[in-house]
């Protein structure tokens, strides 16, 4: 019996030991993750580079976390007020503009709050919580909570109540919740068009300058953390924004749709077509 | 039942990212099981066999230890190796390895606590015959686990059935990175956190498929060598 098992164990040692390689940790979100961004853009950078890319996929306050411990060489998140002050304290020592997109409110097409037709973000959440009807929080420090407790903010509103519900979540778990309880929740545009189990909800309300949803990458302060590949994590940086990284950021579709609007400074304006950006989509 | 053929597709199809996937969970599980087994049988026979002060207690904490949450074990590892803990210098963090050490911690007092139980009633049945040769502490250890060998087998096979199965450390020290510490059980949560819950469901059922083979060899293997010593 023990001899089969080493003889079972040996036989998938190689799966697991693989040639030496260069490659870097980027602590990033689920959203660029889960929307396959990555899947469709780091074998070209790996090819061109021959740096293969890492991606531990969490919410945006722990990937921060994680880069504040030094356990990843790049940061590619999406809260701008964190990753400036992240850079302001020391751990990282550039942060630039990498992509953006929106996000969204979705709820039961019946639209029981009637946010259909608000004004603005904030209106649509005051809305929703006159009418008492359910809305799930992500609740767990990612850039999606972050963003939503901004703009109740700026509603004027303290949410709670049993109408309120903290999911402690990611994005695509906060979503099942959603659609099992039939209530409105914040999405990203990215996560929510790959999101494969939408039931009966839908795209209510988007398009406020208030929900823009920046992306940046941030390098770690190689003072700070001397383990960390600051080169290689400099080259996909760069990389990034660089012309090539940027086309192939605005080629990414998820079915059809454009899920990332490239925006580095660097860019030329035929691949940034900002007017273009973000279509509307379902 | 369409995901589920889709899913059942990609594995007589031999889907090399499934594979990959399948052999590390196999991977990373067995060689946790091996370490585990190499620490908890000798400690449980020893638990077993000897009175020493302080042994209720030892018993109490490795029994209770099988009740750590898994989320609890892998964020002790993962302060452990991150850059900013005690071990981080070696690297660890988001590798295969540092899986192995979470689930190692979680089994080795499963396979301790179940090897104590399945030595315990020996221990007694043999203290007679024990004393009359006069073994040596190595030779009752021996023998008494070669004895109880088929009450170890379930004590291995039940910490093997919780490695594979277990997803809340292994997500946090391995980080779920695609093709480096993605397995089994982080797929499926990577899979249901992006809604596509039938083909979750299916590689659910891939894995006990794999769960259920592997007991089945194991047993069988076992009785084949219960009918070879009784020839011999």
């Amino acid at each position: 019996m023990i001899r089969a098992l080493v003889f079972l164990w040996l036989a998938l040692v190689p799966q697991v030991v693989q040639a030496e390689e260069v490659f870097i940790t980027v602590a990033s979100t689920t959203s660029t993750q889960n929307s396959g961004l990555f899947g469709a853009i780091l074998p070209r950078f790996t090819a061109e580079t021959g740096i293969s890319v890492r991606v531990v996929a969490v919410g945006t306050g722990q990937a921060l976390r994680i880069a504040r411990n030094g356990d990843a060489d790049l940061l590619l998140v999406h809260h701008r007020a964190s990753e400036d002050e992240f850079v302001a304290e020391g751990y990282g020592i550039e942060r630039r503009d990498v992509m953006y997109n929106d996000f969204i409110l979705v709820g039961p097409p019946a639209d029981p709050a009637d946010i259909r037709d608000a004004a603005n973000a904030a209106e649509a959440l005051g809305r929703i919580a006159q009418s008492g009807q359910p809305f799930i929080s992500r609740g767990d420090d990612s850039g999606t909570h972050l963003k939503e407790r901004e703009l109740w903010a700026e509603a004027g509103i303290a949410p709670a109540g049993s109408w309120y519900l903290e999911a402690g979540a990611g994005m695509g778990t906060t979503l099942n919740l959603a659609v099992a309880k039939d209530a409105y929740v914040l999405t990203d545009r990215g996560t929510w068009i790959t999101f494969g189990n939408k039931g009966g909800l839908v795209r209510l309300f988007s398009g406020d300058p208030a929900m823009f949803n920046p992306y940046g990458v941030v390098l770690l302060n190689p003072e700070r953390f001397p383990h960390v590949k600051a080169e290689a994590a400099r080259a996909f940086a760069d990389w990034l924004v660089s012309d090539t990284g940027q086309a192939a950021i605005s080629a990414f579709r998820i079915d059809g749709f454009q899920a990332f609007c490239p925006n580095a400074d660097a860019v030329s304006e035929t691949i940034r077509d900002r007017a273009a950006c973000p279509v509307e989509t379902d | 039942m369409e995901t589920l053929q889709q899913a059942w597709a990609l594995v007589i199809g031999l889907d090399s990212a499934l594979m990959q996937i399948i052999g590390l969970s196999l991977y990373v599980s067995l060689s946790a099981t091996a370490i585990a087994a190499l620490i908890g049988i000798p400690l449980g026979a020893v638990l077993a066999i000897w009175a020493f002060p302080m042994r209720g207690l030892l018993v109490v904490l490795a029994t209770s230890m099988m009740a750590l949450p898994p989320v609890v074990v892998g964020l002790s590892v993962y302060l452990l190796l991150s850059r900013a803990g005690p071990l981080g210098s070696f690297g660890l963090l988001f590798t295969p390895g540092a899986m192995i050490i979470a689930q190692t911690i979680l089994i080795a007092p499963i396979i301790l606590a179940l090897t104590r139980e399945a030595v315990l009633p020996l221990v007694r049945d043999y203290r007679q015959l024990l004393l009359s040769v006069d073994a040596g502490p190595w030779l009752k250890l021996t023998t008494l686990i070669r004895d109880a060998r088929f009450g170890v087998m379930t004590a291995i096979l039940a910490g093997f059935g919780r490695a594979l199965a277990e997803v809340g450390a292994v997500l946090i020290v391995g980080g779920n990175i695609n093709g480096v510490t993605r397995v089994m059980t982080t797929t499926i949560a990577l899979e249901t956190s992006k809604g596509n819950l039938e083909l979750a469901l299916a590689l659910g059922l891939i894995l006990i498929t794999i769960a259920i083979t592997i007991n089945a060899a194991m047993h069988g293997l076992g009785r084949f060598g219960r009918r070879f010593e009784a020839k011999r």
